[in-house]
């Protein structure tokens, strides 16, 4: 009996230990090393052993262009993507928050891009895109438009791989966006059809405030995704032409395992991890006053 | 009434339309896949060709997709089932004693940019001697499925009345024992939720693969990318390939649609 209440007493211990013992193992202690080693100058190709440098590293890779378009570029795609992914979800969940006969089918073909290989569907975008075989340009033809080179040129490289990620994603704002719907009370609605507003005034002034904190947190959800975005760019261009469509995470993966720069790829993925955090709370700080 | 008629039939344009783009890659994967080389390149894009299975021969036949096929399940079940057993205790915890600092930490690892742990894994790992080894691969992809695990699981235990343990333990039961017989069985569609998405992010997943596997432990993502960098011009083989990895996602969510939706949801829509 004593042996169990000491279990019990300390249940709130003992529960989420070994998940916690898991996550600082494999997370925490490897974040702290990138850390430490952003300090450092280690290059695993070199042999030597690494020497602590101070910002050193921080100075070199802040200072370069190729980061620096990485950078901007970073939040050029996670923008673009996100206000896309966020507009054209919201519009959607709107015009499907009806009942309607195969709307169960609807939602299920909501579902297929969400769990389809990342990988495969940028292999499929490929074939899609190809400028001499590509399904893209034959619409593009036969609407009366010039052909393009899509991911084959520097200049609509990001564009192109954007409408990947819209195509994929948007369905997840939707998704969510429609629980949302669903979840909200008649009442605020009923009042405002009463007083005689319009269908659009309904939907601008009552529906859309009241779900806006789920709104907000399905744009949180894709944007913390979208600036870690890697398999699809990985996949279809691998950075490049040259270096056009290079992200933050996908010049830290090179550097890491290409170039095994392991200082420098430390200080990128530092720098991915502050834009990370402060985008994600600047949209949660965003969250919590459209809840008031 | 005719406004109403016109409204309905523009209704069903535009959810028609919706459909159209969401399906048309996967519907050119799957007509592709079917296709010989000369009819993929062939310029206009053939709409009607006579379908061929020479590409599947080819992915199931010459490269070793049953191996590629045995890892990623085995993978990713291996893993998804370690962090139910890490997971479901931990949620729990969180739910009944309001733990959130503690459910900050652990949905930490969605946060973070994976390759910011995967560069100290492949150090270590190499080290350790365990590169291309299962405990490497199931061990990375338990940093997937366990977030996910104690993000849904910790929503739904809190959907389950205190009542329900705490009438046991008036009765004598540890919190512990009402927990393993009387929580987790009420459990099971919170449970098969974590698990199906969990198993599918995990089947998806490319990027720790791709540095922590190599021949022995390949995944199918991983093969599906070789498959091109080594065959670029083969899209009839390619294509085949990506219908043989997206096919068990899309069963799996065809048949647990309603957990899927609901796990995806589920957290932004509670808040």
């Amino acid at each position: 009996m004593a042996q169990s209440s000491f279990t019990e007493r300390n249940l709130r211990i003992l529960f989420p230990l070994p998940a916690i013992i898991f996550v600082a193992l494999l997370m925490i202690f490897p974040v702290l090393y990138t850390l430490f080693l952003s300090f450092t100058n280690w290059n695993l190709t070199s042999g030597a052993p690494f020497s602590f440098v101070g910002f050193k590293s921080y100075a070199r890779v802040l200072a370069e262009p190729r980061f620096l378009h990485a950078l901007s570029r970073t939040f050029a795609f996670t923008f673009f993507a996100v206000v896309i992914e966020g507009f054209l979800g919201v519009a959607i969940a709107i015009i499907l928050n009806r009942a309607f006969v195969g709307k169960s089918v609807a939602k299920l073909m909501l579902l297929l891009p969400l769990v389809a290989t990342p990988v495969a569907v940028g292999i499929v975008f490929n074939l899609f895109y190809d400028p001499t075989i590509g399904l893209a340009n034959f619409m593009l033809q036969s609407v009366g438009l010039p052909q393009g080179l899509w991911i084959s040129s520097s200049a609509t490289v990001i564009p192109s791989l954007i409408l990947v990620d819209v195509w994929q994603w948007t369905p997840m704002i939707t998704l969510i966006v429609l629980a949302g719907l669903a979840g909200l009370s008649e009442e605020p609605v009923e009042a405002a059809r009463v007083d005689g507003a319009s269908e659009w005034q309904i939907l601008r002034y009552v529906t859309i405030p009241m779900v806006m904190p789920v709104i907000l947190t399905a744009v949180i959800l894709r944007l913390i995704d979208a600036l870690k975005t890697f398999d699809i760019i990985f996949a279809m261009t691998g950075g490049g032409p040259g270096y056009a469509s290079e992200t933050l995470n996908i010049l830290g993966f090179k550097y890491s395992f290409e170039y095994f720069r392991m200082g420098q790829s430390s200080v990128i993925l530092v720098v991915l991890f502050l834009v990370v955090f402060a985008c994600s709370l600047g949209i949660m700080k965003l969250r919590a006053a459209s809840e008031t | 009434m005719k406004k109403k008629l016109v409204s309905t039939i523009f209704f069903y344009l535009l959810v028609t339309g919706i459909a159209l783009v969401v399906l048309f890659p996967f519907v050119w994967m799957l007509a592709s896949s079917f296709k010989t080389q000369v009819d993929i390149i062939s310029w206009p894009p053939k709409f009607i060709f006579s379908p061929t299975l020479q590409n599947y021969q080819k992915v199931f036949g010459e490269q070793d997709f049953l191996k590629y096929f045995f890892n990623s399940t085995i993978i990713g079940a291996v893993s998804v089932g370690l962090s139910l057993v890490l997971g479901l205790p931990a949620a729990y915890s969180i739910s009944r004693y309001a733990q959130k600092k503690l459910a900050v930490f652990i949905l930490l690892a969605r946060l973070m940019p994976g390759i910011s742990f995967l560069m100290p894994w492949y150090i270590v790992f190499s080290r350790l001697n365990l590169m291309d080894s299962y405990v490497a691969l199931i061990l990375s992809h338990m940093l997937i499925s366990l977030p996910i695990v104690v993000w849904i699981m910790s929503t739904y235990f809190s959907t389950i009345p205190r009542e329900m343990e705490e009438s046991a333990m008036v009765d004598g039961a540890t919190r512990q024992y009402a927990f393993f017989t009387i929580i987790l069985p009420l459990s099971g569609p919170g449970i098969i939720t974590a698990t199906t998405l969990s198993f599918i992010f995990s089947w998806n997943n490319f990027m720790f693969s791709q540095v922590l596997s190599m021949e022995k432990t390949k995944t199918l993502p991983i093969a599906v990318y070789n498959f091109v960098s080594y065959a670029e011009v083969d899209w009839g083989g390619v294509m085949a390939a990506a219908v043989a990895i997206m096919a068990p996602a899309i069963v799996l969510t065809m048949i647990f649609q309603k957990y899927v939706v609901k796990g995806l949801t589920m957290g932004a829509v509670k808040g």
